[in-house]
């Protein structure tokens, strides 16, 4: 039989070691973030908004091309990925339990779970073997990616939403989908729009399911069926490369890129916790 | 309260009437409308499954299972055992899940049971933010601050002062790209899965369960072994393989940090290669069309692996939240 002090100190111990974790768990996302902005703020400057890239050996240069791709690439992306996954959400709100409607859940985190890289050949072999690498193969690639996260937010959000609510619309004779559109919708559209955010988010920064749709593109293009530009295409290019300015584009782009990213997250964290809230009180 | 003329009444119920069968009509609509929007997700499901396993058809057939078993990759000569692949996949995600796992488990822990409420949020959101930085960016931070760490500093301490040179898996020169490396980017990047689901599960263990223990005169810690972990093992359980199923199909990081060497070495400090990163360096420049098939076959089976981890992993979560449900 073990002393009540050993005991006492062996928890002791465990509960340091959980404060051990909570501190070793944090310090990746500082040095990451800390590396980033130190390694890419001094590479940054207007030029790389507004230059193309430059050949090997010219200094200086941008990522203009790259940063207008990515944004055509998460527009197409969304007008797929936003009206299948929100319909798709608020069919599994309403049909909540059914076997269809369990079916297409499990189906949905499946797919969430799947690797981004078998989304791109899957895109590939799609689009691409026959129609050639075209920034539409791209968007397609982010859409499918897109449609199961928003399908989960959309459902968990408007789950949230009261069913008084929802039997209030009804007695007063709205339509079942007025009732779905205009009361329960619009009440978790905060709720919604975090998801949204999150959705772009994730595949803004995605570059395995570009390398065989969009390719990537050394030129100005805006057009669907060339290949096009992206940042993340860019970054993974440079970073494989042998010269320092090129490493250095990288370490911008990253910069760019994560930005975006965390202002995207950092955003959708704030729209929940401020109308969300009250929305549903 | 003045009564409503009687022909305004009769005019208002048929109006009432039609709107109801009206809507009849729209609703069906919408009803249709949405079950077409929730039926994409299985018709991609099944897409993305046929897909591939149909352009992976032509190499299966003629070279069967040697694609998982054998070792020589080699184009020209039409061999494609991608065995090392297969190999590195498992390693290199068993590595980060041992790193990751205490990590997690030990956040999770401190989040749902010791953290002062002020701290709560913040290191929840910091953990989480994880999740959100590009695959890409790990890399690129991998390749350029990661590696020299490790070879510099983490691998000759390994080797040499603490003595694991002498066990086969810490052995040889210390290069950088690695095994090693790859390991310690997905152990950073699937944290946040195995700490979010984890702290979600142990937050739902009712506190009967923890003020039982402590009656008993279990100390915290072991109200926490005792009570609350065995309580919440599933979900915890579905987190981790939810981390592995991240870390099996995690393409970019990787193939920037492994080394993609096609060879099975027992050391993590040798470069290896994996599934992922196989189809993301060789697919656009395949040569032939059994190449491209071998490359398909590749990502069938990264596909059926990663989606029974998933499946795995979803039921787990779900049975625990739906016996708290009861």
């Amino acid at each position: 039989m073990r002393t009540a002090r050993s005991r006492h100190a062996v928890s002791g111990l465990m509960i340091g070691l959980t404060y051990l974790a909570a501190i070793l768990a944090t310090l990746p996302l500082i040095l990451i973030l800390g590396h980033i902005v130190a390694k890419g703020a001094s590479s940054l400057s207007l030029a790389f908004f507004t230059h193309m890239p430059k050949p090997v050996g010219e200094v200086g240069g941008g990522m203009a091309n790259a940063i207008v791709g990515t944004l055509i690439l998460i527009g197409v992306a969304s007008l797929i990925g936003l009206p299948i996954g929100i319909g798709a959400g608020l069919y599994l709100a309403e049909k909540r339990g059914t076997p269809f409607a369990n079916t297409v859940r499990f189906l949905a985190d499946v797919l969430n779970g799947l690797p981004s890289i078998v989304i791109g050949i899957f895109a590939w072999e799609l689009l691409v073997r026959r129609a050639g690498f075209s920034a539409f193969a791209g968007g397609v690639a982010l859409g499918s990616m897109m449609i199961p996260l928003v399908t989960r937010t959309t459902e968990e959000m408007l789950l949230v939403v009261p069913t008084s609510l929802r039997e209030a619309a009804l007695a007063l004779g709205y339509a079942r989908w007025r009732t779905s559109i205009s009361i329960v919708l619009r009440t978790a559209m905060a709720g919604i729009a975090t998801g949204v955010l999150v959705a772009v988010a994730r595949i803004a920064g995605e570059t395995a399911p570009l390398l065989f749709t969009a390719l990537g593109n050394q030129f100005w293009s805006t057009s669907l069926r060339q290949p096009i530009a992206a940042i993340p295409l860019q970054i993974f290019a440079y970073s494989l490369s042998a010269y320092d300015e090129w490493h250095r584009l990288a370490w911008a782009g990253a910069l760019v890129l994560i930005t975006m990213v965390l202002i995207i997250s950092i955003a959708a964290r704030f729209v929940t916790r401020s109308r969300f809230g009250a929305a549903v009180d | 309260m003045t009564s409503l003329p009687a022909e305004w009444l009769e005019k208002e119920k048929d109006r009432r009437i039609l709107r109801v069968e009206g809507s009849a009509v729209s609703d069906r609509i919408y009803e249709v409308l949405t079950a077409a929007c929730a039926l994409v997700v299985p018709a991609l499901v099944i897409a993305i499954a046929l897909a591939i396993f149909v352009a992976a058809w032509p190499a299966f057939s003629k070279l069967g299972l040697s694609i998982v078993t054998t070792s020589d990759w080699d184009v020209r000569a039409g061999h494609f055992g991608a065995a090392p692949a297969v190999y590195g996949t498992l390693v290199s995600s068993a590595v980060a899940l041992i790193i990751a796992t205490p990590l997690a488990l030990g956040v999770a822990v401190f989040l749902s049971e010791f953290s002062p409420t002020w701290l709560r949020q913040p290191i929840g959101f910091l953990v989480d933010l994880l999740a959100a930085i590009p695959s890409v960016v790990y890399g690129l931070w991998g390749i350029f601050v990661l590696i020299p760490l490790l070879r510099e500093h983490v691998m000759p301490f390994l080797r040499d002062t603490l003595h694991l040179g002498a066990t086969p898996f810490f052995r040889g020169a210390a290069y950088g790209p690695s095994m090693l490396a790859a390991g310690v980017i997905l152990a950073i990047m699937a944290l946040p899965y195995i700490s979010s689901v984890s702290r979600e599960v142990l937050l739902a263990v009712p506190r009967s369960q923890r003020e039982a223990a402590l009656a008993l005169g279990a100390t915290r810690w072991e109200m926490i072994r005792d009570a609350v972990i065995p309580f919440a093992k599933s979900g915890i359980i579905g987190g981790i393989m939810l981390g592995l199923g991240r870390a099996l199909g995690e393409t970019m990081a990787v193939t920037l940090v492994i080394g993609n060497r096609l060879e099975i070495s027992p050391s993590l400090f040798a470069p290896g290669y994996t599934m992922a990163s196989l189809i993301a360096n060789e697919f656009s420049e395949a040569t032939s069309d059994l190449h491209l098939s071998a490359l398909m076959a590749v990502g069938a089976i990264l596909f059926l692996i990663t989606l029974i981890v998933n499946a795995i992993a979803r039921w787990l979560v779900w049975s625990v939240s739906r016996s708290q449900a009861r």
